[in-house]
C-alpha cells in the first residue's frame, strides 16, 4: 500500500487514541481532508523542485509504534548538551519518556503536547495558538491531522527561563521503519525569554522519516533563541516545518545546524506582526556522501520598522546536494524594513551541487533589502599559505572551513552549544580542534 | 644550510628555472635580484614547496637533507619560512589564533606539547613590540583589509614568532613606505644570527641599504648569471638590468 493510503486508512485507529469530541479534533479532521486532496509533494511543485521524497516515501513505515521502548541514559547521554543544567523533553519512538525528561510547571510550563491538548487548564492557550500560523500545505496538514504528541512550552509574561530547554526525539529502530510526526507549540509571552535546543536522533540504521511541525509565538518584547541540531543517522530523513509569529520589539533567532541525515528539508517561516521586530535565521550545513539538505526560508515583513537577518553557510563534499531558497516579502505597509540575506557556499567536490535562489518580493518603497549568494571552492593559495606556516593541509582546510562558518557559529549564545557544534564540525572534518577562532 | 644544484622547473610546460645553483650557509644573507619574469618568485615558491610547479631536474637540500619531495608544511617544520609577496587574506581567523595554530602545529610535528598559553602571550608581546605592531591589530582577521605595509609587517612578525632557520623574503619591500621599511628591516636584522640564514628577493636596491647582504646574485632567464658582494646591488641600481641580459 502506498504511504498516503496507509495513513488515510489508519486514521480510525488514531482516532481511538485521542479525544474526538474536541475543537482540536475538528482541526485535525480538516487537515486530513487537506492532505487527502493534496497528497505528498512531488517535484512538480515549484517549492519541491530540487527535493524528491520519493525514495523515503517507499519505506513501509510503522505509523504508531506501540511498544514502550526504553533506552539507557548512558547510551544516549552524548546527544544531550549534558554539561549544562537544562529542562528536557525526551521522546522515544514518538512516546514521551518520563525517565529521561525533566519537565516543570512551576512558573512556566515545559510539558507534553498530549497533556496540553487534553487538560482543561491549557484550553485557552490551545484555543488561541494551536494551528494558528501553521500553513495548510501538504506536509503540515499531514502533521496536523495526526497531531497529538510533542513539546508544549508556555512562558508567561516577564519570565526569564534561566536553563535552556532541550527537546530530543529518539528513534530506537525497533520497527523496520518509523514515521514520526512531533507537534510542538511554543508560546512566549510579553518580555519573557527562553532558549530551546532541538534534536532528532535515530539510534540504529533503520529508516526514519520525521515530519515535524513547530509553532512559535513571541509576544511583545519577548526573546526566543532556537538551536536545531540536525546530525542524524544516514538513513534518517526529516521535514521540519517551523512557523514563527512575532509581535513588536521581539527578537527571535533560529540557528539550524545541518550535518547529518539522509534527506533534510527545513521550511522555516517568519511572520512579523508588529514594529521594531528582529528576526534572525542562520544556518551551517556541512554535507558529504549523498546527503541532501534543502533550506526554504520565508520572512514576511508585514509592518514597518522591522529587521531580518539571514546568514546561511554551506560546505558540500562528495555527491551531496544543497538547496537554499530564501524568500523575503515586504508588504506595502512595511516601510523602513531592513532585510538582509546572505548565502555562501563552498563546493569541495566536482560532484557536489548547490541550488541557491533568493526571492525578494518588495512592495514598499522605503526599504533596505540585500541579498548575496556565493558559490566557490576552498582557496588553494590560502591553503598553501597556511601550509607554509606549518599548518598541514587537512588542518588548514578545517581552519578555513571553520573560519567560513564562524559568522554563524559566533552568534550562538549558549557557550556549550557553540562548543558542541564546533566539535561536531571538527569530527565531521576529521580533525582535532587545535585552534579556536 | 641550503644547497640547490642544477634546479630546473616549469609551469604548464613552460620552463622557468633552467639549471640554477645556489648555496647559502648559516649566518649569511643573500640577495637575489633580477628583472621581472626572471624566475625570482618561482624560486622562492619552489623552495617553499608550492605544487603548481614541476621540478624536472636538480636537488634542493636543507642541512644535508633533500627536501624536494616534502610537503610545504614539512618544509616549514624543517625551518623554511617564506614571506609572501602577496600575503593571503583569511577572513574569520585572527592574527593571534593563526600564529598560535602555526606554532603548535609545528611543535606537534616535532612531538612537542602545545606551547603554554602564558609563554605564547609573552612571545607575542615581545615580537609585536619588535615590529611595532599594535595589540588591536593582532585581533583582526588575518590580512583582511590590511594595507600593503601592514601585510608585510605581519609577515615578518610571523617570521619572528616561528624563528625559522632559512627565511626567504619575497619582495618584502614592495608596498612599504620608508618608515615601515626601516621597522621591517630592523626586525629582520634583530632576528639574524650565526645559526640562520636569509634570502632577500628584491627588484630594487632600497631594502639592501638596511639588510646588508653578504652576497648578491643576479637571476636572469632561470639562471644565476652573476654573483657579487653588496656593491653589485648598487651597480644594478645605477645601470639597470639590460647589461645583465647581454651577459647571458
Amino acid at each position: 500500500m502506498e504511504l498516503k493510503d496507509k495513513l488515510l486508512s489508519s486514521y480510525v485507529a488514531f482516532e481511538n487514541r485521542v479525544d474526538t469530541n474536541s475543537d482540536v479534533h475538528e482541526i485535525r479532521s480538516e487537515a486530513l481532508q487537506n492532505f487527502e486532496d493534496l497528497g505528498f509533494p512531488s517535484k512538480k511543485l515549484e517549492a519541491w523542485k530540487y527535493t524528491s521524497l520519493n525514495s523515503v516515501l517507499k519505506q513501509d513505515y510503522s505509523l504508531f509504534p506501540n511498544k514502550e521502548n526504553a533506552i539507557e541514559l548512558a547510551d544516549v547521554k552524548k546527544y544531550f548538551i549534558h554539561d549544562i543544567d537544562a529542562y528536557k523533553l525526551v521522546f522515544i519512538d514518538g512516546k514521551y519518556s518520563s525517565f529521561l525528561s525533566e519537565t516543570t510547571h512551576d512558573t512556566f510550563d515545559v510539558c507534553l503536547m498530549s497533556a496540553a491538548l487534553s487538560k482543561p487548564k491549557y484550553k485557552v492557550v490551545i484555543e488561541n495558538y494551536f494551528n494558528k500560523i501553521a500553513k495548510k500545505d501538504n506536509l503540515t496538514s499531514l502533521n496536523t491531522a495526526f497531531a497529538n504528541e510533542g513539546a508544549y512550552i508556555y512562558i508567561p509574561k516577564n519570565v526569564e527561563v534561566e536553563k535552556p530547554i532541550q527537546i530530543i526525539n529518539f528513534t530506537t529502530g525497533s520497527e523496520v521503519a518509523t514515521l514520526l510526526q512531533p507537534r510542538n507549540l511554543i508560546v512566549v509571552e510579553q518580555n519573557a525569554h527562553v532558549q530551546i535546543i532541538e534534536r532528532h536522533q535515530s539510534l540504529t540504521s533503520n529508516p526514519v522519516l520525521t515530519n515535524s511541525v513547530t509553532e512559535v509565538f513571541a509576544a511583545k518584547d519577548a526573546t526566543v533563541d532556537i538551536y536545531k541540531i540536525q546530525n542524524d543517522d544516514e538513513n534518517a530523513s526529516l521535514v521540519d516545518n517551523s512557523y514563527v509569529e512575532q509581535k513588536s520589539n521581539s527578537i527571535v533567532s533560529v540557528h539550524t545546524f545541518s550535518f547529518g541525515g539522509n534527506i533534510t528539508r527545513n521550511n522555516l517561516n517568519f511572520y512579523q506582526r508588529g514594529e521594531y521586530i528582529d528576526s534572525i535565521l542562520k544556518g551551517i550545513t556541512i554535507l558529504d556522501g549523498k546527503q541532501h539538505v534543502d533550506h526554504h526560508t520565508l520572512v514576511h515583513h508585514i509592518e514597518p520598522n522591522c529587521e531580518s537577518h539571514q546568514d546561511y553557510k554551506g560546505i558540500y563534499d562528495a555527491r551531496s546536494t544543497g538547496v537554499f531558497n530564501g524568500k523575503v516579502i515586504v508588504d506595502k505597509e512595511a516601510q523602513k524594513t531592513n532585510a538582509y540575506q546572505k548565502n555562501n557556499n563552498v563546493l569541495m567536490s566536482d560532484k557536489a551541487t548547490i541550488n541557491a535562489k533568493p526571492q525578494l518580493e518588495i512592495f514598499a518603497d522605503d526599504v533596505k533589502c540585500s541579498h548575496g549568494c556565493t558559490i566557490g571552492q576552498l582557496d588553494d593559495d590560502a591553503l598553501f599559505y597556511m601550509q607554509q606556516r606549518g599548518i598541514p593541509k587537512k588542518e588548514g582546510k578545517a581552519l578555513l572551513m571553520f573560519a567560513f562558518a564562524n559568522t554563524v557559529l559566533e552568534s550562538v549564545k549558549i557557550p556549550e552549544v557553540k562548543q558542541r557544534i564546533a566539535s561536531i564540525i571538527a569530527k565531521k572534518l576529521n580533525v582535532k580542534i587545535g585552534f579556536d577562532l | 644550510m641550503l644547497k640547490i644544484e642544477n634546479l630546473q622547473a616549469s609551469i604548464d610546460d613552460k620552463s622557468i628555472l633552467k639549471g640554477l645553483n645556489l648555496e647559502v650557509k648559516a649566518g649569511e644573507v643573500h640577495a637575489i635580484m633580477g628583472p621581472n619574469g626572471a624566475g625570482k618568485s618561482t624560486l622562492a615558491n619552489i623552495i617553499a614547496g608550492k605544487d603548481d610547479y614541476e621540478v624536472t631536474n636538480g636537488t634542493i637540500e636543507l642541512n644535508g637533507e633533500d627536501i624536494s619531495e616534502l610537503a610545504p608544511e614539512e618544509r616549514a617544520h624543517n625551518g623554511v619560512f617564506l614571506s609572501f609577496q602577496y600575503p593571503v587574506e583569511i577572513p574569520g581567523v585572527s592574527v593571534t589564533n593563526f600564529i598560535k595554530t602555526a606554532i603548535n602545529e609545528t611543535r606537534k610535528a616535532k612531538g612537542l606539547e602545545d606551547m603554554p598559553a602564558k609563554d605564547m602571550l609573552k612571545k607575542i608581546r615581545e615580537k609585536s613590540e619588535l615590529l611595532e605592531i599594535d595589540r588591536k591589530f593582532l585581533g583582526r582577521s588575518l590580512n583582511e583589509g590590511f594595507s600593503g605595509g601592514e601585510k608585510k609587517r605581519n609577515e615578518i612578525f610571523q617570521m619572528a614568532m616561528l624563528e625559522p632557520k632559512l627565511a626567504i623574503l619575497d619582495e618584502t619591500d614592495s608596498g612599504l613606505d620608508i618608515d615601515a621599511l626601516r621597522i621591517v628591516a630592523n626586525g629582520v636584522n634583530k632576528l639574524k644570527s650565526k645559526d640562520n640564514a636569509v634570502i632577500v628577493i628584491t627588484h630594487y636596491q632600497r631594502l639592501l641599504e638596511y639588510i646588508v647582504p653578504d652576497f648578491v646574485h643576479v637571476l636572469h632567464d632561470g639562471k644565476i648569471v652573476k654573483t657579487g658582494d653588496a656593491s653589485l646591488a648598487l651597480e644594478l641600481e645605477a645601470k639597470g638590468y639590460d647589461w645583465i641580459k647581454e651577459l647571458a
